[in-house]
């Protein structure tokens, strides 16, 4: 699939870089401001669907190739249950248990920092990661499909 | 009142889910459906004059740290709002499975009418 | 009151845009009027007091469209005309109506707009679930954001199923959209 036009080009080059710090912060700081995991997820992955849109598919496939992606899914997905399973160990009804909070955090950090309210954060990141990954692989395979099926018809 | 019209967004949705042959048609219907779902539960837990559910520096009180009333007494219901953060999301991923569909049989058939794509293929 | 008018004038806007996207025959307009309804629910969700909801709503109807016109827009070569047979609209258009009559009634029980359905006058405050995120979410949870506490810990085995739900439906399209098939180990000549 072929980029746009150089106006197009250069303007989403500079454009993509804010959008994708954009989804960070909104990301990390999803504990104290509106946003959180899924927002964050989502804006990051506008990111790179306006690199693919600009530049083409095959740019965006040399900056983050389809096995990368796939990958990316399924380490957010298992960090995810990784941060539920880290509470079992204190006690058999600790699954989902807040422990950074209630136990190695009590009393020591303010309440609205940065570095607060425990496994909060890490969940965020988590969850913006298997968001982030699901959606743009979803996006690059439609093109693909699209671009092997013209292909195909005009032979 | 408001209720209502919700609920003709809805049922509008589900009508043209129903009558219409174009397969994208129907898609939108499904579409429009959701989209009547998430705002009539987000409009279920508003609170007339409420704030949002964000705790700041003024509605801590400095000596005990604990909420003061005026944000517990004012705040809109944050439980509905969390369970369609996550219905949003799903309907995006329920969207491209549909799509999916759509082109897979429009390379096959030729066509997006459903009334065409009835005889099965050997 | 004027956030009454407000959302008023936003619920009309709605209907009548699902109106359009309904009866028009051209699927670009169709698509374009979708969207148009997901940026006025976008807006709804501001008014309503739901930042969080807002955000996610304008980007994820952002990237829907963008999957809808990629997908569609180029390839549908005819415009499909005539509606089914006369038989069956009739039929469906009597059980709408029937639902509509009969979810109109019950909207009598609801609470009027503005008061939370999950506060019910009467019963004591402490029963109330909602009540008690807003009330134990700093000291218990420590984040300020009420609605991250309650996905994120009050309520986390939905957001493990949430997960899991788009883990699966993106694993269906990926597996729909595989264009090239396994190479079967061909029958003995």
């Amino acid at each position: 699939m072929k980029g746009m036009t150089i106006i197009v080009k250069t303007v989403s080059s500079w454009v993509k870089v804010l959008i994708f710090l954009f989804g960070i912060y909104i990301t990390i700081f999803g504990h104290l401001t509106p946003g959180g995991g899924f927002a964050g997820g989502v804006i990051l992955a506008c990111s790179y669907i306006l690199l693919m849109l600009a530049f083409g598919r095959e740019f965006a496939e040399k900056n983050l190739s389809l096995p990368v992606v796939s990958k990316l899914d399924c380490v957010g997905a298992l960090f995810f249950a990784a941060i539920a399973l880290f509470g079992l160990i204190y006690g058999a009804a600790g699954f989902f248990y807040n422990f950074l909070h209630q136990e190695i955090q009590a009393g020591k950090v303010e309440a609205l920092d940065l570095y607060s309210a425990g496994t909060i954060p890490f969940s965020n990141i988590a969850i913006c990661l298997k968001v982030a990954a699901s959606l743009f692989m979803i996006v690059l395979l439609l093109s693909i499909f699209r671009a092997d099926s013209s292909a195909g018809e005009e032979e | 009142m408001l209720y209502a019209m919700c609920f003709l967004l809805f049922v509008i949705g589900l009508y043209c889910a129903l009558i219409k042959k174009n397969m994208v048609k129907i898609v939108i219907g499904i579409m429009i459906m959701e989209y009547a779902v998430n705002l009539f539960l987000i409009m279920l837990g508003y609170r007339a004059g409420g704030i949002a559910p964000i705790i700041d520096k003024g509605h801590i009180q400095a000596a005990s740290g604990m909420l003061k009333s005026t944000f517990v007494n004012a705040s809109v219901d944050p439980l509905p709002q969390a369970l369609v953060l996550t219905a949003i999301v799903i309907s995006l991923g329920s969207l491209a499975l549909m799509i999916s569909i759509c082109i897979r049989t429009y390379e096959k058939y030729g066509t997006f009418d459903i009334t065409q794509i009835r005889r099965l293929k050997g | 009151m004027g956030m009454s008018y407000i959302f008023l004038f936003f619920m009309i806007f709605l209907v009548v845009a699902a109106l359009i996207a309904v009866h028009t025959k051209d699927l670009l307009s169709a698509v374009i009027c979708v969207g148009a309804i997901g940026f006025g629910g976008s807006l709804m969700f501001l008014f309503l007091r739901a930042p969080d909801i807002a955000i996610t709503q304008i980007a994820v109807e952002v990237l829907g469209l963008v999957i809808l016109i990629r997908a569609t827009i180029s390839r549908d070569k005819t415009f499909i005309s005539g509606d089914r047979e006369f038989f069956g609209i009739v039929v469906s258009v009597a059980l709408l109506f029937a639902i509509s009559v009969v979810g109109l009634k019950a909207f009598d029980e609801l609470p009027e707009f503005g008061t939370p359905v999950f506060v019910v006058a009467g019963e004591t405050q402490e029963n109330i679930a909602s009540q008690d995120y807003i009330e134990q979410s700093l000291s218990k949870t420590g984040a300020a954001n009420v609605v991250a506490a309650v996905i994120l810990d009050f309520r986390a085995y939905d957001t493990l199923g949430e997960a899991t739900v788009l883990f699966t439906s993106i694993l269906g399209a990926v597996v729909i959209l595989r264009k090239k098939a396994r190479n079967l180990p061909e029958a003995a000549p």
